[in-house]
């Protein structure tokens, strides 16, 4: 089946832009380092977006062209970058001070683990060297709303989204919507809502591959992305 | 008047073993690189470091690291250097993590006069362990403390002779608050200027919390070039 086939850029191109549509023109959006700085490469023409940077940036441009390479400014990933028409820099008080006031609009972050009550886990591996948290820990009480992309199983194929994370956490009761290679889902009081099915898979394949029950949407859509 | 300095040695002369020091940056991008330097080629020991990220194997803070000056680390991404890794692993090296916004907010609340406060971030997770939980409007915060240092180094694009200082773009980062949450705050510029060279309404930094001023050259090291193609 072509599903099985797709390698990992294409997949991780196909979650990226999935989230996209997440962002709503004419908002304040933090991307995670990693798979989510991608989404910014799919943003569409005409959207209005201000990315902010928790190491002090709001309004990220584009990469710059060798000749605009600016040594003193780059993005969380300390990646190279410019800054936008109407950006802004600031120290990291006032970025997490904007972070933690709940003035962002969506953060887009990696996990490793979600659960049924929307606990994330995406920091550490114990027996693996700790690197640290970053910004994850504050970002996720942050942005008004959290969306966490990843993989819908692990390499061993196992759910990633369970019953309770395995993993030690980021954050407790803090993820709104799942967006993976085979779904979007959405975290409720109650549970969890399956509200999109990627091309390639069906419902059933879906149900089996998430260990929490999952409610079927009224309206839900397959073959979306 | 403020203390100019000439020599980056003789600038961080007085740091002894065993002080706690802060040092500005994110990544490589900010850092004080030759007051680090000075401070290798002093080989003060036992030092407890403050800062976001400790550096790369052969720049910045991995340069103190290897030279094995740093008893105690606190930060909240460390995960560019290899050394540090080993170290840890070995128990030569006491790490404590933060998150960063939390960090920034410590440095801040350091050098204001504000001995602790409640965050939301890191709640339900291992750093909240042995934490105090407080409930506010039906949601849990954290009680973290504040931090302040012996000697907080810095780096601007511009300083004036009183102090006055100015960064540029995202190499502002955790200076300004560490420069408030400093004894004794170095301030390593770009370049130094006459007092009343720079708009009063353009200083980010006020001359107050800055007692040391040197002016030097930067490498400016990039972790990560990401160009895009000209068309």
């Amino acid at each position: 089946m072509a599903k099985k086939q797709m390698d990992k850029a294409t997949i991780r191109e196909r979650i990226a832009r999935r989230a996209e549509k997440e962002i709503v023109s004419g908002s304040y959006v933090n991307l995670g380092i990693g798979m989510p700085t991608m989404v910014a490469n799919y943003i569409q023409d005409g959207k209005q977006v201000v990315l902010q940077s928790e190491n002090g940036l709001l309004g990220i441009g584009k990469s710059p062209l060798k000749k605009e390479v600016d040594p003193d400014l780059i993005n969380a990933g300390k990646e190279t970058v410019t800054a936008q028409k109407g950006a802004s820099y600031f120290s990291n008080a006032e970025s997490f001070a904007m972070i933690r006031g709940e003035h962002l609009d969506l953060a887009i972050l990696g996990g490793m683990e979600v659960s049924v009550t929307g606990d994330l886990a995406n920091w550490m591996i114990p027996g693996k060297m700790i690197k640290g948290m970053g910004g994850a820990m504050d970002i996720v009480h942050g942005a008004k709303k959290i969306v966490i992309i990843m993989d819908h199983v692990n390499k061993h194929g196992e759910p990633k989204i369970l019953n309770k994370c395995n993993l030690p956490l980021t954050g407790k009761s803090v993820v709104n919507r799942i967006i993976t290679d085979r779904a979007v889902i959405d975290v409720v009081e109650d549970g969890l809502i399956l509200i999109e099915v990627a091309e390639g898979w069906t419902i059933d394949e879906v149900i089996q591959s998430t260990e929490p029950k999952l409610k079927i949407s009224e309206d839900i859509r397959t073959g979306t992305y | 008047m403020k203390m100019i300095y000439t020599s980056f040695d003789d600038a961080v002369s007085d740091i002894n073993d065993g002080s706690t020091i802060m040092v500005g940056g994110f990544g490589l991008v900010g850092i004080p690189e030759n007051l680090i330097l000075a401070l290798v080629d002093s080989e003060v020991k036992h030092l407890t470091v403050i800062s976001n990220n400790c550096g790369v194997d052969d720049w910045g803070l991995g340069l103190l690291l290897k030279n094995k000056q740093i008893d105690k680390m606190i930060g909240s991404y460390v995960g560019e250097n290899k050394e540090f890794e080993r170290q840890v692993l070995s128990g030569e090296l006491e790490v404590e993590l933060t998150p960063q916004g939390t960090l920034a907010e410590r440095i801040r609340a350091g050098g204001s006069g504000i001995p602790a406060f409640y965050t939301p971030a890191g709640v339900g997770t291992p750093i909240a362990e042995s934490g105090e939980i407080r409930e506010f409007d039906n949601r849990e915060y954290l009680l973290q403390t504040a931090l302040k240092a012996d000697f907080s180094l810095v780096r601007a694009a511009v300083g004036d002779q009183d102090g006055n200082l100015v960064y540029n773009k995202t190499a502002q980062n955790f200076n300004p608050m560490m420069a408030a949450a400093g004894k004794v705050t170095i301030a390593e510029v770009e370049q130094l200027v006459e007092t009343g060279t720079i708009d009063p309404n353009h200083v980010h930094t006020p001359g107050i919390y800055v007692q040391r001023l040197i002016e030097g050259k930067q490498e400016k090291r990039i972790e990560r070039l990401t160009i895009r193609d000209e068309a």
